[in-house]
């Protein structure tokens, strides 16, 4: 597949978490729109690693060229796991202290 | 002889500095010391250069390069010529009779005013002797400064009076408009000479257009007015009697005021070649000289009388300045700076004697307690009402003859004045010393000749006023016996050469001579006669009378015409141009940023989600211009 | 057309559609449902481009420990209701405007950019994603960051249980 199309796709659903992030009040919604943008960067990084290692491999059929994009992939994983638990956590805090989870009620940054 | 010239403004400058600093340890002997002993150095050293020029010649000599630009420069210079000498021993000589006379008259004042006041007397001559010994406009320029600072701090000697501070600052502020034309001039010269040294400026006149000359001889002449005194600056010197009467004598009597008659006299080259000029100096000067002798006829304050009397000899000066007579100009300077500092330290006296009274009116009858300032007054009084053969006599005959030359209208004009001096010279002199004294017992109990100090001047200045025309006795009663003619010759030669001289028939010289002396005897018989037993009565002048006694109310047409238009126009600038305008933009500059300030504070909502929006629409600008920049920079390059 | 291309086209269909339904899905559990079915596209489109290893990966860390944790806190505060507050209908629109301007500017970069130009992704074939190949290059090449990420992780699980616990 031409690699625009990949391209396309990732940014239109990256684009899909930016509106989700800036329309919605909701915390948990917004934050499942931040993995939406992280799953489209990934989905993107792995395109490209298949992109360079097409490229590649018409030089050298051995050549593992693009794998550090997969791997790549999998840190992002590795800390979105560990992001979302802590960010679940502070959200839960949220909820215990406002009983809602309303991002409006996170504007203590005017202060 | 070059090796002396610096020690001559030394001295003072010493004497300034050591009483300056030291008032407040130096004692009141140890100051009058140090402060007549600078001048009276100062003197000798003038006495000696006198000789010299007497036998040698002038010269000039450079100290040190002043204002150096590219090929422009300045040297500070000192000139010492036949016109310099002469005003060196008059600066000198007289300054230390008056800082004598002072040492006396100051003797109440406390310790460290006594040393402040013979500082700024120091400081002074030493101006007064830059002003006249600069070899160029710009170091006499400094000395021109100098002594109008000296007059404005000694004019406001006595500081807590709030009047006398308004009198001093009157004096400033007319001579600093005298001041703008002689700097203008100065500048005129540097424009189109290239120089402003007397040698340079007078041996290159001839590349001057008449033009230029008129207009550098009429700006130096504003600067004149200024210093010396005449229509329309005039009115600051009247005011300035506020200050201390040897104060009096010796700036506004001897030798400040005279600085114009110097500063012509010296340019005389210039303003022979500038006949619109010298019309204008002339009929200035004898407009002055019958002004003020109008206004001192119904003065009733003796320095009053006195002022307006030396604006009124001023006013000659400078006719005989216009009519060509430089060399009467200067005699007139010399023997008015005799008897005019006679009369203000004679006035000193009195006034010393009368505890500060300063009314006419509430004298009288002086002659026995006073002999000694009585007799001088009264010669002083001859001397400057024309009587021979007393030196006034001959100063003003010069000028009156040389004004008959130019103008016989100029003459009889000038002659009225002179009646006129000689009336209230006398009324003055009748009023305090003959009659019955008109003061309290108290006064009367106290009073008492001056000591040594005051009277000593006193007699040296009447020796000098009664003896001292016979240095000019006119071509009419001896051939060649105008010494200071001859003397000052070297210095007007330029004018003489350039100028016809024509005197009038010898047989009408003697007429006018004897019709204007004879003239002059009837009035100061008149003026005795009608004052001798005058008594002080509450009388209302009205109509001319009244008019003089306020001084032609020349004082409420200047408020009228320029004062209160100018206060006007200062409100008008501070009420309505300051408050609305000036500090309506600093103001509302400052209220523009405190309301942008709070409308731009809600952006900062505290709301993330604001600021995501505002993070995105960054990055979407951010792209735009980091993959525009060339059409970016192209629009902008298009635009500047 | 091919199987491949099909698959393509269909996969991006839903996954646009379903991130689209996770955005206006009044109620967060239909969301997490919906962000399920976009994470099982993304993992279609891993397998697609030959990337097993992390197809699987996917399901199992997003679709499976991530997605239920979000169900978990979901339901813990009970907030199946319809009652979230909505933003202003100025401020939706201006983040959908907003949005857009970034997807339309970077689009048309992308459509300029001259390196993009006749690149493809290799579909089907290629090794790289196998899970022989990464586990050799993450243990011989990048086990240091790899075991950095446990201690991370640790980090993360201390800081989910203290704040948790306040």
């Amino acid at each position: 597949m031409p690699i625009q199309y990949y391209i396309y796709l990732c940014l239109v659903l990256f684009s899909i978490g930016i509106i989700g992030v800036l329309t919605r009040r909701n915390a948990i919604i917004v934050f499942m729109c931040v993995e939406l943008m992280l799953n489209a960067v990934n989905l993107l990084l792995v395109a490209f690693s298949k992109m360079h290692h097409a490229a590649a491999l018409t030089l050298n059929p051995a050549a593992t060229t693009g794998i550090e994009g997969q791997l790549f992939v999998f840190f992002i994983m590795v800390v979105a796991a560990a992001e979302v638990s802590v960010g679940l956590a502070i959200i839960v805090m949220l909820y215990r202290n406002t009983h809602s989870v309303d991002i409006n009620f996170l504007n203590r940054l005017k202060n | 002889m070059s090796k002396l010239v610096f020690l001559v403004p030394l001295f003072p400058l010493i004497g300034f500095l050591a009483n300056g600093l030291g008032r407040r340890f130096l004692s009141k002997p140890a100051v009058s010391i140090i402060g007549c002993g600078a001048i009276l150095a100062s003197f000798v050293v003038s006495l000696v250069l006198f000789f010299d020029v007497k036998a040698n010649g002038g010269g000039t000599s450079t100290l040190f390069n002043f204002i150096s630009v590219d090929n422009f420069s300045i040297p500070f210079a000192f000139q010492v010529d036949q016109l310099s000498s002469l005003f060196l021993l008059i600066i000198t000589g007289i300054g230390f009779l008056i800082h004598l006379y002072s040492s006396a008259y100051m003797h109440e004042e406390e310790p460290q005013h006594f040393g402040r006041y013979f500082a700024y007397l120091n400081l002074f001559v030493f101006s007064m002797l830059l002003l006249v010994m600069g070899a160029n406009y710009v170091i006499m320029f400094i000395g021109w400064e100098g002594v109008g600072l000296c007059s404005y701090l000694l004019i406001g000697f006595w500081f807590k009076n709030t009047n006398y501070n308004y009198a001093a600052k009157k004096a400033f502020v007319m001579n600093r408009i005298g001041d703008l034309g002689f700097l203008l001039a100065v500048f005129w010269l540097i424009f189109r000479l290239g120089t402003v040294s007397y040698g340079d400026v007078f041996a290159n006149v001839s590349k001057l257009s008449t033009a230029d000359i008129t207009a550098v001889t009429t700006l130096l002449f504003i600067g004149a007015m200024g210093k010396s005194a005449q229509i329309p600056l005039y009115t600051w010197l009247p005011d300035a009697m506020a200050g201390p009467t040897p104060v009096s004598a010796l700036i506004h009597a001897a030798t400040m005021v005279t600085a114009g008659i110097y500063m012509i006299a010296r340019s005389n080259i210039l303003y022979t070649l500038a006949p619109a000029t010298q019309t204008l100096v002339a009929v200035t000067g004898l407009a002055t000289a019958v002004f003020a002798a109008t206004i001192a006829l119904k003065q009733n304050d003796i320095k009053k009388v006195l002022a307006y009397s030396t604006v009124s000899q001023l006013g000659y000066m400078f006719l005989g300045l216009g009519a060509g007579a430089y060399t009467g100009a200067v005699f007139h300077v010399m023997t008015h700076a005799f008897f005019k500092a006679l009369l203000f330290l004679g006035a000193g006296s009195v006034i010393h004697a009368m505890h500060h009274e300063q009314d006419i009116r509430k004298m009288g009858g002086l002659k026995k307690y006073l002999p000694i300032t009585h007799i001088t007054f009264l010669l002083a009084c001859l001397a400057i009402a024309g009587i021979p053969p007393f030196s006034g006599f001959f100063s003003k005959d010069e000028i009156l003859v040389a004004a008959y030359a130019k103008n016989p209208l100029f003459y009889y004009i000038g002659v009225a004045g002179a009646l006129m001096t000689a009336f209230y010279m006398f009324r003055l002199y009748t009023l305090t010393f003959l009659g019955n004294f008109r003061g309290t017992h108290e006064q009367e109990h106290h009073l008492h000749e001056s000591p040594w100090q005051m009277t000593f001047p006193l007699i040296v200045l009447a020796v000098l006023s009664v003896l001292g025309g016979f240095v000019g006795i006119p071509e009419l009663f001896a051939a060649n016996a105008h010494s200071l003619e001859h003397f000052l010759e070297p210095v007007f030669a330029g004018s003489n050469a350039v100028a016809e001289h024509h005197h009038p028939e010898a047989s009408q010289e003697w007429l006018m001579l004897a019709g204007s002396t004879a003239a002059i005897v009837i009035v100061i018989v008149l003026a005795v006669r009608l004052y001798k037993n005058y008594q002080p009565k509450e009388e209302t002048s009205a109509g001319l009378s009244k008019a003089l006694e306020n001084k032609w109310y020349v004082d409420e047409l200047y408020d009228a015409l320029i004062v209160n238009p100018l206060n006007a126009l200062a409100g008008f600038l501070k009420n309505v141009v300051e408050k609305s305008g000036i500090d309506g933009i600093v103001n509302g500059a400052g209220r523009l940023v405190g309301y942008g300030s709070r409308q731009l504070r809600l952006l900062q909502s505290g709301q993330v989600g604001n600021y995501i929006l505002v993070m995105v629409l960054a990055i979407v600008v951010f792209i735009l211009i980091w993959f525009n920049d060339a059409t970016i920079t192209r629009f902008f390059s298009k635009i500047f | 057309m091919s199987t491949t291309e099909i698959l393509f086209y269909f996969l991006s269909a839903l996954a646009v559609f379903s991130a689209i339904m996770v955005l206006v899905s009044k109620s967060p559990v239909h969301s997490v449902l919906w962000l399920i079915v976009v994470f099982f596209t993304i993992s279609g489109h891993y397998v697609l481009l030959n990337a097993q290893f992390l197809a699987i990966v996917n399901l199992i860390v997003y679709a499976g420990a991530i997605m239920v944790l979000f169900l978990f806190v979901i339901m813990l505060m009970n907030l199946n209701t319809q009652t979230e507050p909505q933003k202003h209908i100025w401020m939706k629109l201006a983040g959908v405007i907003s949005g857009g301007c970034f997807l339309m500017v970077l689009i048309s970069l992308v459509r300029q950019a001259g390196d993009m130009q006749g690149k493809t992704a290799l579909m089907k074939t290629g090794n790289i994603g196998l899970i022989g190949n990464l586990g050799k290059a993450l243990f011989q090449d990048y086990v240091v960051p790899f075991e950095i990420t446990s201690v991370l992780f640790l980090s993360a699980m201390v800081g989910a249980v203290v704040i948790g616990k306040k």
